[in-house]
Formats: C-alpha cells, structure tokens, sequence
C-alpha cells in the first residue's frame, strides 16, 4: 500500500473520521527516515488508546509505529493481553486471533504474502506481551526461529501477566511476590534473548523503552534483518507501573532503573555475522544518502 | 484486484488451464482411477490451485499430507511446511488465510482435539481455509482407529461441515467445497470429514477431472472483510475488532457477529444444494423403514437394506451429506413415512442419532443404532439384526457380539 492508495475520495472527504483525513494528510506512510522525530509534527500511527495513565507499553507503541521503516507493507500480529486493547487503534493491518499463537499466525501470514506479492517487500511484526511470548506461546515461539522464518518478534517484557490482574509469569524475577506466586516466585526469570540466539534469530536485543532513539534503532535494525535474512527478536522493558505499585508518572525513572550496568534489562544485543554485514551496507547506504542530500542543500543555498 | 473471471482459460505455471468450475465438475470427461483415499486427496488438491498447505503427521492422515508436499515440490502449491502441532498448525493455516492465500490442511483424531480452540476463531475471523478430517478414535486408552467422535466436536464451531462416504465424494467435494466456502455471503471455513482407514486407505476407482484443468485462483478481495495484506484502505483495520468491554454495546455487538457466523452458515445452504445437489441423498423414502446415516455407515446401510429385501422386508435409506448447514427439512420430508427411523453410526454417544431426534416429529421413531466405536466395523447384518429386532422379527445371534 501506499499513501495514494488511502486517499479519500472528495465527495467523502467530509464524512470522513477526522483520525482518517488527519492520515491522509499528515502520517508518514511511505516518507524515507521515519522515526520518533516524526512525533509531534505528523499524525501518529496510533489513536487514542485504552491503556493505563503513564503506561510505559504506550510509549512503546508510538515509538515503535513512529520507527516501523516500511509501515505501508507491514502487518502486525498480536495476541491477548494488555497490547490487545491497543490494537484497534492502530493504522496498519493487525491481525489478532488467539492467545500465545502469534508466531504461528506470523508464520503463516508471512508465508502467505511471499507467494502473493512475489518481489515486493511485505513485513510482518509480533508483537506480544511476556505471557504470550514465553508461557502459552513458548513453543511457536521458538518454532518460528528454528524454521527461519522472516519476521521480527518483539515481546513486550512487563515481568507479569497484567491484563489478568498481575500473575506469576515465567518473565518474573525470582522472588517477586505476586498472583499465583503467594510466596515469591520459586526460579529465576526465564532467559529469552540467549534462548533467542541459540534458537536461530539474527538479531536480538534486550533493553528498555526509555529512549526513543534506540527504540528506533533497534526496531529498524530488526525489521530490516528480518527481511532480508531471517528472525529477530527485541525484549523491551515496559513496566506494568500498577502492578508494581508505582505512580503514572514513575514509569519512566522505574525504565532507567532497571537499564542500569548491572540490571537485567542493561542494553544487551547480539547480531549474527549475515546481520552484521546487511546493517553495515545500509548504514553505508545511508551515510551515502544523507551526504548527498547535504551537498544537495549545500548547492541550493549558494 | 483480481478479477476471477478474466482468468479463466489462462494457464498456470504449471500449464494447467483456470477452468470455470461448473464445466470442470459436471461437464469436463472424467477419468476412472484405481486410488487410495489418501492419493485422491493429492489428486484434487492438484486441481485445486490452492496456495499454502501446511501439515503434520497424524494416523490416518498423514499420508496425504505427505503427498501434498511431492504436489509442492512439483510446483503445484505456492508453500508447504510441516508446523510443530495442531494446535500450531491450525493458526498458521490461520495466519496464511489472513494474508489473502487459499489454504488447505489435513488432521485427524487427537490432532482434531489439540487444535479444537481454533475453528471458531477460523469463523469467527471467517476465514475459508478446507480441513480433511480423517476420523480416527480420540479417547484414552490410545486408538487409531476409525470412529467419528471427534464430528460431534466440530458441529457448533461455526464450520461448515461436511461428511463423506466414499473417495469420490471426497475427490469433488474437496474442489466444490472451496467454491461455496469462498462466496463472498458463506465464506467460512470448511470441515471435510471423513471414516479414517475406510476411505483414506482402501483403493476404489474413482472418476477424476482432466489434470491439465484447474479451479479458478482464490480472490481475498470478495472477502466481506478486508484481507490483511495492507493492500486495501481503510488503513485501521483489525479483523474483527473485538470490543474488550463489559458494557452492553459490546456485548451486542459480540452476540451480532455471533449470530451472522450463523447466518452465513444459513446462507451457505443454498451454495451447497447446488454444488452437492442437495444436502442429502435419499432412495425409496417411501418406505416404513428408513436408514439415515453419513459417512461410511452409508454405505454399511445400503448393504443391510440389499440383504433385508432379500427378506422381503422394504427399506428406504436417507444419506446425510451435510452435517452443517443441517438439512432439517430434508430430513423431515424424507422420513414423513417412516414408522422407524434408524440411525447407524461409527461412534459410541450416537451424535446423529440426537440431531435426528431433535429435528423430525414423533421422535420415539427414531432407534439410536447399531453403534460400533473404537475401530470396530460395522457389518451390514448388525443393522439387519438391530431393524429385525425393532421389528419383532426372529434374528440370529451373531457369535462374538454377545446378543
């Protein structure tokens, strides 16, 4: 798809959504370089959402839908949880289905797309909480990575089941008193990112979404490689503030806590020598481009 | 977008010809073969111009799934893959419909069980994928044999669901079943059932359409929903929306959906009386007695009523090819004369039997049985001995069977 393609149609134009026409107008489908920068200045990916006041997973969400480099061809997949309140409002196509079979529906949809659009980019994001991703989903997790397949899975990491009401997850620190964990948890959190890197991905990185920047350069670092290479995975802290008893406004301290040296979501990445190599030419490519633009502007102004 | 009609009469990559499939089933020359089951399974889906196949090895389907794959590395299907489990399996047939494919798969028994949570999400998301349902025995002590348990299971997913007796009731329904399951007004996902063993391994002839002819690509853009392929405005777009809220607009609006599954079930009788001509067959419904059955217990029926004429005693058979949409009204005409209605069946609770007798007046009519389960057969003269019981007809004792 492209911006053309949802344009609207003038003698509709009026009894159109004001979110639909604000789209059409000013999103950033299509425009090369899109990122966080774009906030505040196009209309956003993502409309009014249902989450909780200062929920981190919210930033996350307008960050990662600011960063998406192809959002256009990009379908996102889903599954139950607090992302699944978000969803609906989300402008590129979004499939949820079940709870824990994300990378499943991914697989097949992927599959799908490759034998329908033959030579066209079409990429495919999950994007799931912990329970998803490591408990009900654990083996099609995984699954998905030792077959290779082509998309980027990005498990949004709050160390709990939230949307339930705050459960024991197998992302929960060891010894966090909880729902289903009456007297602490009983082993220690669950190691993803190695599995990750075991099970085949290309690229994986564990962090927090406390930087926009990084939150941009790790989604387009993981949505290119899964593209063009195979799997990746990203875990990204965003805290369940209210089941960790913390304000609306905490959120963000609570995120740069736990990013420190010695934390567990201390900036962490593991890139394969095929990935290396692809993000190296495309930050060539890059450099090249954006070299050519300033001479570009350099000439117009003299 | 692609218009299906303007295809038709061009080639494939294969060189197969994109047929008009009312020509292709009923006026095309037929060819007889000597097949299994589970070659005739292989045999339509190669006419089927279906996109991706994903399988999984379960008794007594995994033969056909396994064909399906030479079909793909000959080119003739655009994906394959073994997934992980049914359960897995079923949601990646899920993720694949979602994208706009036409996609087909196969289970049988536990696998049925295992990915049970998925077909009414399949409905409800009205997604067209055809599932061949080999039925084998669910129920612990472990069984692979044949029993049709697992149909009773499938009835109220919102499914189509089909059963057939013979090969070649599976060879066309295969490639008719795409056709209603894709109307734009049904478009739902079809369960093709069928006696596991009885049919997928036993050779029969069966009369197969020219293999250079093939069924007209599926088009996602006749969807009553959008194809997520971002392809198509508007760009906001979730399939099925669902509304997270305990309040009564939700709650409405979940039940709507619910009731339009339903509706498109409803709405697919008509599809499915022209394509199957009609959703039951029935011979001599004029008589007193009168077998109703589906599946394979067809076939055992007919041999019973051969060997009760032989007796001298008449009786009419009613075979039930179309589970859902249910043919209530069939049944009832057809049985209007009958002063005994029985119902003979491959599982252990008699499922048909209780829809039977929900549906017709005067429902003592209706004797439950014979039943066989747990891979047993079901010989024609148990249903003999079963009528002629009813009847107050002197009946031998069959050794073994303890009556």
């Amino acid at each position: 798809m492209s911006k053309e393609r949802i344009q609207i149609s003038e003698a509709l134009y009026d009894i159109m959504p004001s979110d639909y026409q604000d789209l059409v107008k000013s999103a950033t489908y299509g425009k090369e370089d899109r990122g966080w920068k774009d906030i505040g200045t196009s209309k956003e990916l993502i409309e009014q959402h249902s989450l909780c006041a200062g929920c981190p997973e919210s930033m996350a969400f307008r960050y990662i839908l600011a960063s998406l480099p192809n959002p256009e061809d990009t379908v996102m997949v889903g599954s139950t949880g607090c992302t699944s309140l978000v969803f609906p409002m989300v402008a590129v196509h979004n499939i949820h289905s079940l709870f824990g079979n994300q990378n499943a529906i991914a697989s097949g949809l992927k599959r799908a797309l490759s034998v329908r659009f033959p030579g066209r980019v079409k990429d495919v994001v999950v994007l799931a909480g912990d329970g998803a991703t490591v408990d009900i989903g654990l083996d099609m997790t995984l699954q998905a990575w030792f077959r290779q397949e082509k998309f980027t899975t990005i498990c949004f990491d709050n160390e709990l089941y939230a949307n339930t009401g705050g459960q024991e997850s197998g992302l929960m620190q060891k010894g966090f008193v909880a729902k289903m964990a009456p007297v602490g948890k009983l082993f220690d959190k669950v190691r993803l990112p190695e599995i990750a890197r075991e099970s085949g991905c290309h690229y994986v990185v564990n962090c927090t979404v406390s930087k926009p920047s990084l939150v941009e350069k790790v989604i387009r670092n993981a949505v290119h490689v899964a593209r063009e290479i195979g799997p990746t995975y990203l875990q990204l802290y965003t805290p369940c503030i209210l089941e960790i008893g913390k304000n609306s406004m905490e959120g963000l301290q609570e995120m740069r806590d736990s990013e420190k040296p010695t934390e567990r979501f201390a900036y962490k990445e593991y890139i394969s020598e095929p990935a290396k190599q692809l993000l190296a030419e495309l930050a060539a490519k890059d450099k090249e481009r954006k070299a050519a633009a300033k001479q570009l502007a350099g000439q117009a102004s003299a | 977008m692609a218009d299906t009609h303007s295809i038709i009469g061009t080639k494939n990559k294969k060189g197969q010809t994109y047929t008009d499939t009312w020509k292709m089933m009923n006026e095309a020359p037929r060819t007889p073969s000597f097949y299994t089951g589970s070659e005739v399974i292989k045999e339509a889906i190669r006419r089927a111009s279906c996109d991706v196949m994903i399988a999984y090895p379960i008794t007594p389907q995994s033969e056909a799934a396994a064909l399906i794959g030479e079909l793909f590395a000959e080119g003739y299907i655009g994906d394959y893959f073994r997934g992980e489990s049914e359960f897995a399996v079923m949601s990646q047939c899920a993720g694949a419909s979602f994208g706009g494919a036409r996609v087909f798969t196969t289970t049988a028994g536990p696998g049925t069980m295992r990915a049970m949570e998925n077909f009414p999400m399949w409905a409800g998301a009205r997604l067209p994928i055809q599932m061949i349902v080999t039925c084998r025995g669910i129920n612990s002590p472990l069984s692979i044999q044949p029993d049709t348990l697992e149909i009773a299971y499938l009835l109220n997913t919102g499914m189509l669901v089909w059963h057939a007796e013979t090969a070649q009731d599976f060879f066309d329904w295969i490639l008719k079943g795409y056709i209603v399951s894709e109307e734009p007004d049904v478009h739902l996902p079809l369960a093709l059932c069928c006696d596991g063993f009885f049919v997928t391994h036993t050779k029969d002839v069966v009369n197969l359409t020219p293999a250079d002819m093939c069924l007209p690509p599926y088009d996602p853009y006749r969807s009553p929903v959008p194809c997520m392929d971002m392809e198509c405005p508007p760009v906001r777009m979730m399939r099925d929306p669902f509304v997270m809220k305990s309040n009564y607009i939700s709650y409405a609006t979940h039940a709507s959906w619910q009731q339009e599954i339903w509706a498109a079930v409803e709405r697919s009788r008509k599809h499915t009386i022209h394509w199957l001509n009609g959703l039951v067959d029935t011979e001599n419904t004029d008589a007193d007695i009168v077998i109703v059955a589906s599946g394979t217990a067809v076939s055992q029926g007919r041999e019973a009523i051969r060997m009760l004429e032989d007796e001298g005693v008449r009786c009419g058979l009613v075979k039930v090819k179309a589970l859902r949409p249910w043919p209530e009204e069939e049944i009832r005409e057809a049985t209007k004369n009958a002063k005994h209605i029985f119902v003979p069946e491959f599982n252990v609770t008699g499922w048909l039997a209780k829809e039977i007798r929900a549906t017709v007046p005067n429902s003592q009519r209706v004797h439950a049985g014979p039943h066989v389960c747990g891979g047993m057969t079901m010989p024609p003269e148990i249903i003999v001995s079963e009528i002629k019981t009813a009847l107050g007809m002197k009946t031998f004792s069959m050794a073994g069977r303890g009556s």
